[in-house]
């Protein structure tokens, strides 16, 4: 690990202010995913500023009536949470589904949004990675491609975003409340959060230098049957192949989001529009555009059949 | 011990310092390196107070050093293990203000002032914790490296489900998850056993479980 300063931020804004003026600073605040990329020098900060103390815990209900995420809310009390547990099950499922107990514990809600890819080629440092060593090139290119995106990537970079909880907040049309340098606030939907790979894989959000998540809101609850579904290569503990959230209205509307298939949990208004017309629909909507290798193309076999699985699931 | 990491950073910065003033000066003065060795230790370094099985414990340490360094080689509390140091195998669990998490993934000057309990706190070898007394019952071990993460792990899992949180096996988000051998597995998914003693782990937990009920 290289060596780097470490302060504990007071305020968001100060927190921010920091972040813009240090070339090479970090946030951290659950670490799991920073620390596990800095002893492999993956990632390189040359300073810390931990966050943890801001306050930022807590989860209170909107006036819209739906609820305010802080961002330092970690993932098993987010999962936990009674409201959320009964209005946004597909949230506490999707957070359940992912990593351990112990990384449930530490891991926050914006650092779960924020954390990179598990692109094998992303953690080799001896690899050329355009997302880790931007004009490097993409070793996934030709290379072992099971894992990744079908979707949404580019002739530089075809990693997908790891996350299941963004895969449920992407459902719930969550929105990302931050703090910017100059002590300025701003509300990104969620939808808008997430940058496609393009010429610039080494660009995973639309975040602005030294801008920091303070909370992550939740809408008014939408009804309907919540379901999450991962399918990986163990069952607990590992990132998935294909993961599918929907919300299933009594009159067979509802929504759709996809993980593990794209650089950034995928819906599309298109396929939304398709759910009364059933699982092949919204599928084919879907992947319409999809793109996939040799070697992972069988996950637009998966996709579709997790999807009626699904579908099954939340009409039974 | 504890003082042996801040002298091999005062090396090394002493080594930089001395590279820096001998391009400055062609000679490099000891009071110039000296000086910047304490500018670079005050930032690289820090001095924080862990609470540890119940006692304050103040350790002045690099500020890369994780939380299972600082136990391990600085407290010298060696119960609890390193395995992976990546968060994946689960040795290194400990429970840090009241939760099980991996030690190797944090940092120790992220926790001044924290509650953290090691194996060494559990229980003691005339004093067995239940779940240290049911791991020997049940053989729920076979070499015993990843035995004191797994017993601080299963100690406090059983908090977590006294406590209601669900689990991805848990048939429903709203009542309380009862405590099969499915959600145990799960619940532990975070804690490997190259050995594979994973059903005697199981029963161990089982046993624990249900005298607690």
């Amino acid at each position: 690990m290289r060596p780097f300063t470490y302060e504990r931020a007071r305020t968001p804004a100060d927190a921010a202010a920091s972040a813009a003026q240090v070339r090479g600073a970090r946030f951290i605040a659950g670490g799991t995913n920073l620390l596990d990329l800095m002893k492999l020098e993956v990632e390189t900060p040359t300073h810390l500023i931990d966050v943890n103390g801001l306050g930022l815990d807590q989860i209170s209900e909107t006036p819209d009536g739906g609820l305010r995420v802080g961002s330092l809310v970690r993932n098993t009390d987010l999962a936990a949470d009674e409201r959320v547990r009964r209005d946004y099950a597909v949230l506490s499922r999707a957070i359940l589904a992912g990593a351990s107990g112990q990384i449930r514990n530490r891991a926050t809600t914006a650092g779960n949004l924020l954390q990179r890819t598990r692109c094998p080629y992303f953690y080799d440092t001896n690899m050329p990675c355009n997302k880790r060593a931007p004009g490097t090139g993409c070793s996934a290119m030709g290379g072992v491609t099971r894992q990744l995106a079908v979707i949404g990537a580019s002739e530089a970079c075809i990693a997908t975003h790891p996350s299941d909880m963004a895969v449920a907040m992407r459902l719930l049309d969550a929105q990302v409340e931050t703090v910017r340098p100059d002590g300025a606030t701003r509300v990104i939907p969620i939808a808008d959060f997430y940058r496609l790979p393009g010429d610039t894989p080494h660009i995973d959000s639309n975040l602005e230098l030294g801008e920091l998540i303070t909370a992550v809101n939740l809408p008014k609850p939408v009804g309907g049957v919540h379901v999450y579904r991962k399918v990986r290569d163990r069952a607990s503990f590992a990132f998935a192949l294909v993961s599918v959230a929907a919300v299933v209205q009594e009159d067979g509307s509802g929504r759709v989001a996809m993980g593990g298939v794209a650089p950034q949990p995928w819906r599309l208004d298109a396929a939304d529009a398709a759910m009364p017309q059933g699982a092949r629909a919204v599928a084919d909507r879907l992947l319409a555009d999809a793109r996939p290798t040799a070697e992972n193309a069988f996950k637009l076999t998966l996709a579709a059949r997790t999807l009626s699985a699904v579908l099954a699931q939340a009409r039974a | 011990m504890e003082n042996s990491l801040a002298i091999k950073i005062t090396r090394r910065n002493l080594l930089k310092a001395g590279a820096v003033s001998a391009t400055a000066m062609a000679t490099p003065s000891l009071a110039a390196a000296q000086q910047a060795t304490q500018a670079g230790m005050q930032a690289m370094s820090a001095t924080v107070t862990l609470r540890v099985n119940g006692a304050a414990r103040e350790v002045s340490l690099d500020m890369r050093t994780t939380l299972l360094d600082a136990l391990r080689e600085h407290l010298h509390l060696t119960g609890t293990k390193k395995g992976c140091d990546h968060g994946q195998c689960g040795a290194c669990t400990v429970v840090l203000d009241g939760r099980r998490v991996n030690s190797c993934l944090t940092l120790a000057v992220m926790h001044d002032g924290a509650e953290i309990t090691t194996i060494e706190g559990l229980g003691t070898p005339t004093a067995l914790h239940p779940m240290q007394a049911a791991f020997v019952k049940h053989d729920g071990y076979q070499c015993g490296y990843c035995t004191p993460g797994q017993i601080c792990s299963a100690v406090a899992m059983l908090e977590e489900v006294s406590q209601g949180v669900p689990s991805h096996v848990s048939a429903s988000l709203t009542e309380r998850p009862l405590l099969s051998a499915e959600e145990i597995r799960e619940r532990m998914s975070g804690n490997i056993c190259r050995c594979g003693a994973y059903s005697n782990i199981v029963d161990a937990i089982t046993e624990v479980a249900g005298s607690k009920a």
